[in-house]
């Protein structure tokens, strides 16, 4: 019998973490951002049927960066933690942080166990509050591990420069139409510091607006009302928004 | 659901074990639901009142729901199975919308509903029978549909109007005499008032408006926009022009002879 070769738990670890990080970073990044009313989600995806972007739950969003496979099956098993917590207690009483700490347990056992190879996904869980204060957004990388995080997040292959970008630009109270713009220049920034234009078809955008009159916030933006939200300029913007939000609630969809 | 069955399945209303009975269990009933198509939409309505053999057990019950965006639930028979199997319901068409990504088919919705009262039956025969009207706008051929159910499940699509509930054979023989293929959205929200007035004025487990307590039936309405339901001012407009009409006539509206 041959004897294996040994491999220091520290080292063991090192490579897990460096083959999670590659897996994520060959995706492509996107950001989460607070705004006025809510929090948006903006990404690069060339697909329109495989979303980066989904509802957990009334309040509750969930954005993933990684392989496919991996944070579907993470996304369908927040959607099922959270429609069962509601139904067996009540729908305030699935939140966030109850589900982030789900997804970090799972994630950490995955992780840390030598049978399973880790997920190469990272994924951002964001709740909407009744006020910006009350918002939670949460950043749960490929170990299990949670980050709490205020303003704005970048996940995924060019994350750190994105966050870098953000940070420094990002304000707290800035009109949707300001957010979206900032996130789109913030994306189109390329690892060598070039820029290249995200045309607006190749864009997901979702977001969840506590000022919807309906009990789910969660909402897509896409054709003629992203197209607007992105030509609008500073003036017009707040105007803008609040026809949007009034065309969207005659369409009470 | 199948996620429930596997993991947690005493939460499913039919997985319930029942403790040996003697004699009819005294729950409160819900009686008469009321459901009306008119172009581009479907009117469900139901009276507020819950009897437990001769008593009126709530006066003010709400046993019309929203299903989804597009649809929506009126629950006749034993009120607290009924709410449950309406909220697993709603739990249901939700979570599918989750996770596929879009919503089921107004025919896939009712054919769900059909099965979770089909796994009622045991509780059925002992008197605990949960007989809902569903209905709902199909986004795909742009109307409103009615769809009704028996106790063991049983399935059947109903033309212009329905009407399920212990009132529901004085309601439906109104709603026969005032049905119109040309009614506008405010007539069908007054012609399923009327046929529940109606249902109130010869069944004592159909409560009619109360004027006192303002306590008006429960008038739904969903439409290529969705699910609305009309504000309490709204539905006591309705009841109050129609009570002011009946005490002149008491019988209502007469339909012509021939």
């Amino acid at each position: 019998m041959s004897t294996p070769f040994y491999v220091s738990p520290q080292q063991a670890m090192a490579d897990r973490a460096e083959y999670a990080r590659k897996g994520i970073a060959r995706g492509r990044s996107l950001v989460v951002l607070q705004y006025a009313d809510g929090i948006v989600f903006v990404g690069e995806n060339p697909s329109r049927a495989l979303h980066k972007f989904s509802e957990i739950y009334d309040r509750i969003g969930f954005a993933a960066a990684g392989k496919y496979n991996e944070y579907e099956n993470l996304r369908i098993g927040g959607v099922r933690y959270a429609d069962l917590r509601g139904y067996t207690y009540d729908r305030d009483d699935v939140t966030a942080r109850g589900l982030a700490n789900v997804y970090a347990q799972t994630l950490g056992t995955i992780f840390s166990s030598a049978a399973e190879k880790p997920y190469e996904v990272e994924l951002v869980v964001a709740e909407v509050g009744e006020t910006p204060e009350g918002d939670q957004i949460y950043r749960l990388p490929h170990d299990g591990s949670i980050v709490d995080e205020h303003g704005s997040v970048a996940v995924g292959g060019n994350a750190e420069q994105i966050s870098n970008y953000l940070d420094q630009r990002h304000q707290d109270g800035m009109t949707l139409a300001e957010a979206l713009k900032l996130a789109v220049q913030a994306l189109s920034r390329d690892t060598n510091g070039s820029e290249r234009e995200i045309p607006a078809e190749r864009l997901e955008v979702a977001v969840l607006d506590r000022t919807r009159p309906q009990k789910r916030k969660f909402k897509r933006i896409s054709g003629r009302q992203l197209g607007r939200l992105l030509e609008a300029d500073g003036a017009s913007t707040a105007s803008e928004a609040e026809a949007d939000a009034e065309a969207e609630a005659s369409d009470g969809e | 659901m199948d996620f429930l069955s596997d993991h947690q399945p005493e939460l499913l209303p039919g997985n319930k074990k029942l403790p040996p009975v003697q004699g009819a269990i005294e729950a409160p009933h819900g009686t008469t639901i009321v459901a009306v198509t008119f172009p581009g939409g479907v009117v469900l309505a139901g009276d507020r009142r819950a009897t437990m053999g001769n008593v009126i057990a709530q006066r003010d019950i709400e046993k019309v729901f929203p299903a989804d965006e597009y649809s929506a639930v009126g629950i006749a028979g034993t009120a607290g199975l009924a709410v449950e199997m309406v909220k697993l319901f709603q739990l249901e068409l939700e979570h599918f919308e989750k996770v596929e990504g879009a919503q089921l088919s107004l025919e896939g919705k009712a054919n769900r509903l059909s099965t979770m009262i089909r796994s009622n039956l045991a509780m059925a025969m002992q008197g605990l029978a949960v007989v809902p009207l569903f209905a709902g706008y199909d986004v795909d051929r742009e109307k409103g549909r009615i769809f009704s159910y028996d106790v063991t499940g049983g399935r059947s699509e109903e033309q212009n109007f329905a009407a399920t509930g212990s009132g529901s054979i004085f309601a439906r023989g109104a709603m026969k005499k005032l049905f119109r293929d040309d009614l506008s959205e405010s007539e069908a929200t007054t012609l399923v008032v009327q046929a529940l007035y109606d249902a109130a004025d010869d069944d004592s487990a159909t409560g009619g408006p109360d004027v006192a307590r303002r306590i008006y039936p429960i008038v739904t309405v969903i439409t290529e926009d969705g699910f609305r339901r009309l504000s309490e001012n709204e539905s006591s407009d309705i009841a109050r022009s129609i009570l002011e009409r009946r005490l002149e006539q008491p019988d209502g509206p007469r339909a012509a002879l021939l």
